[in-house]
């Protein structure tokens, strides 16, 4: 069992203070996982529940009012905290050992440079090949994406938007990194284009043997790609086990009404919406943060949030009405006072 | 299309012809992906762009036909669209309950402020808001689906009988997205309001629809009753649209990667 990437406690908050208004949002709020080597795990999640921040915390990009506040980061090809690196190891390490595939592929494809541009930007100081070498790399890469070469002469605007996702696929994946970080990057394509890009995700995945984090709010992309799963809400890891086992056996109520309202062809019964809405992370309700929404909800819920915990061998729930072995967080009470431990610091001018 | 040095003609809509009928409320789903020409359709239907050929009647009526202000509006009082992202449609400086307010004056004819905020009221009610609960925010202080059914209930203040729903849920999320759903199922059976509710997904329309029509490059490829076509694709583009969509029983079937 080698693990490509452990997280521990990590806590992330957008702390502003304008005004004499101080605002503290938790987007990401004690989150503890470990992905293994060569596979993909998946997080699900829906709009505010801390997933973007949560990868731009785990791919360094992070910038204030963003801050780090708490936890640790540690990657198999780093010797030490993702946050103990200096700014030149960071850029040394972008692309060649952890890469990115992100939503709209117009996020990393500059709009007024032709695509060999980004190539020779990201790409080329990495491969340390002469010119000609790199080109012919890159060329024979997006063969196998079935890219035509002509796509390097190109803007990104002349593309259509699968296209410009193939690239982005190219991209992360030329310097065949042992981990790459994809956050919805299928979500603003069609029904047809999607399945073509995922498959293409995952064969540059199987093929270079890579450990990825896919983050998106579709579930039925995550059956079709993530080995495992972990569902995030309001800026914590609800419940996470095996795709497979979350899909057929959800426990968490919050996972349990995700799979229930998914629509199917062929299944007519009536699905029923959750009442209320998703928590602001600035004022997140106490305790459980999913209590105002829950069927089960329990005097508990309301007071401390509760430990995600282990109920069988890679099967974590973090739910009182799910098992007696479900206790509150240990550090609930000390989460509240947000650790002045600011790892990030190094990082600010 | 095009500038000054070059321009091109394409028809994004080409010969596409269907009807709903009056008396029988129904959801009609347009099926397409981008480039389909379902957007330029609703907007020909809504009455904001001009066909180059071909007619468009509601109630009988020629709708490119209109002198006048005030048959415009009584074609906008009974034809009332929704729109793919609520906060594109709002304007962030303005307050939501405004746009209820205004809906209420220019459509059903409340002039007092009473009369408007009772409509507004009563509107919001219907699709699971209250006036409390929107009144004096901005549309950054709800939610994206607390937003999109301000949306709605804004067009259900003039009692339309027609609703052109575009892409209405594909912004909003998964565990909100069944409420919405479910309202235009309540909207056709208690208020009987017709929606056309175009879509690029399937399952949705699989869901509520009553017929579909699916659309590619502008051109309609098969229409007929939801379950049925969308159950049995004929055309090869409806089955290929049918064979990518994803479903969470992929879980159990081997993964994608040597798929063609």
């Amino acid at each position: 069992m080698d693990v490509a990437l452990s997280v521990r406690g990590l806590r992330a908050y957008y702390l502003t203070s304008h005004f004499g208004v101080e605002r503290e949002v938790r987007a990401v709020d004690d989150i503890t996982l470990s992905v293994e080597k060569k596979e993909i795990y998946g997080i699900a999640g829906e709009s505010s529940c801390g997933k973007s921040t949560f990868i731009r915390t785990i791919a360094a990009a992070i910038r204030p009012p963003l801050r780090v506040l708490g936890g640790s980061i540690r990657y198999s090809f780093l010797d030490r905290d993702l946050y103990d690196l200096d700014e030149r190891a960071l850029t040394d390490m972008r692309w060649k050992h952890l890469s990115c595939i992100l939503q709209g592929s117009m996020n990393v494809l500059n709009p007024v440079r032709r695509v060999r541009e980004s190539f020779k930007d990201f790409a080329s100081p990495h491969m340390g090949l002469a010119r000609s070498e790199f080109l012919e790399a890159v060329k024979a890469h997006l063969k196998r994406l079935r890219l035509s070469p002509t796509v390097l002469s190109a803007f990104p605007h002349e593309l259509s938007g699968g296209m410009r996702q193939r690239v982005a696929i190219a991209l992360a994946t030329v310097c065949r990194p042992e981990f790459i970080i994809a956050d919805e990057p299928t979500t603003a394509l069609d029904v047809v284009v999607q399945k073509d890009v995922l498959a293409l995700i995952l064969e540059m995945q199987r093929e270079i043997g890579s450990s990825m984090i896919f983050v998106t709010h579709d579930l039925t992309v995550h059956a079709n790609i993530s080995n495992r799963l972990g569902i995030m809400y309001a800026g914590r890891l609800v419940e996470e086990g095996s795709t497979r086992d979350i899909l057929r056996d959800p426990m968490h109520p919050y996972t349990r009404h995700l799979i229930a309202s998914l629509p199917r062809i062929g299944d007519v019964t009536p699905k029923k919406g959750l009442s209320g809405a998703p928590p602001s992370l600035a004022d997140p309700p106490s305790g459980c943060r999913f209590h105002p929404r829950c069927p089960l909800a329990m005097d508990i819920c309301r007071q401390a949030h509760p430990e995600l915990t282990a109920l069988a061998p890679g099967r974590r729930v973090a739910c009182y009405a799910i098992s007696p072995l479900v206790q509150p967080a240990h550090d609930a009470a000390a989460a509240h006072q947000a650790t002045k431990a600011d790892k990030s610091a190094a990082f600010l001018q | 299309m095009g500038g000054l040095l070059g321009r091109t003609r394409f028809a994004a809509i080409d010969d596409v012809s269907f009807s709903l009928e009056a008396a029988r409320p129904e959801i009609f789903a347009i099926i397409g992906e981008s480039g389909s020409g379902k957007t330029t359709l609703a907007r020909m239907i809504l009455n904001t762009l001009a066909p180059s050929k071909g007619i468009i009647r509601f109630l009988g009526e020629d709708i490119s036909r209109f002198r006048g202000r005030r048959e415009q509006l009584q074609f906008m009082r009974k034809v009332q669209p929704i729109f793919q992202n609520p906060f594109e449609a709002f304007n962030p400086l303005k307050r939501v309950d405004r746009y209820l307010f205004a809906s209420a004056y220019h459509f059903a004819e409340h002039h007092g402020r009473a009369g408007r905020e009772a409509a507004a009221d009563e509107a919001l009610k219907k699709v699971g808001l209250s006036l409390a609960e929107v009144k004096g925010r901005f549309p950054h202080e709800l939610s994206g689906g607390q937003l999109q059914r301000a949306a709605i209930a804004r067009a259900l203040i003039s009692s339309p009988a027609l609703i052109v729903a575009d892409e209405p849920v594909s912004m909003v999320d998964a565990s909100l997205r069944m409420s919405i759903v479910n309202l235009f199922k309540t909207l056709r059976d208690e208020l009987r309001v017709s929606i056309i509710y175009i879509t690029h997904d399937l399952a949705t329309a699989y869901y509520i629809s009553d017929r579909v029509l699916i659309m590619q490059k502008g051109k309609v490829v098969e229409t007929g009753p939801a379950r049925h076509v969308l159950s049995n694709p004929q055309h090869p583009y409806t089955v290929l649209l049918r064979e990518s969509i994803l479903s969470p029983d992929d879980v159990d079937k081997p993964h994608l990667a040597g798929a063609a």
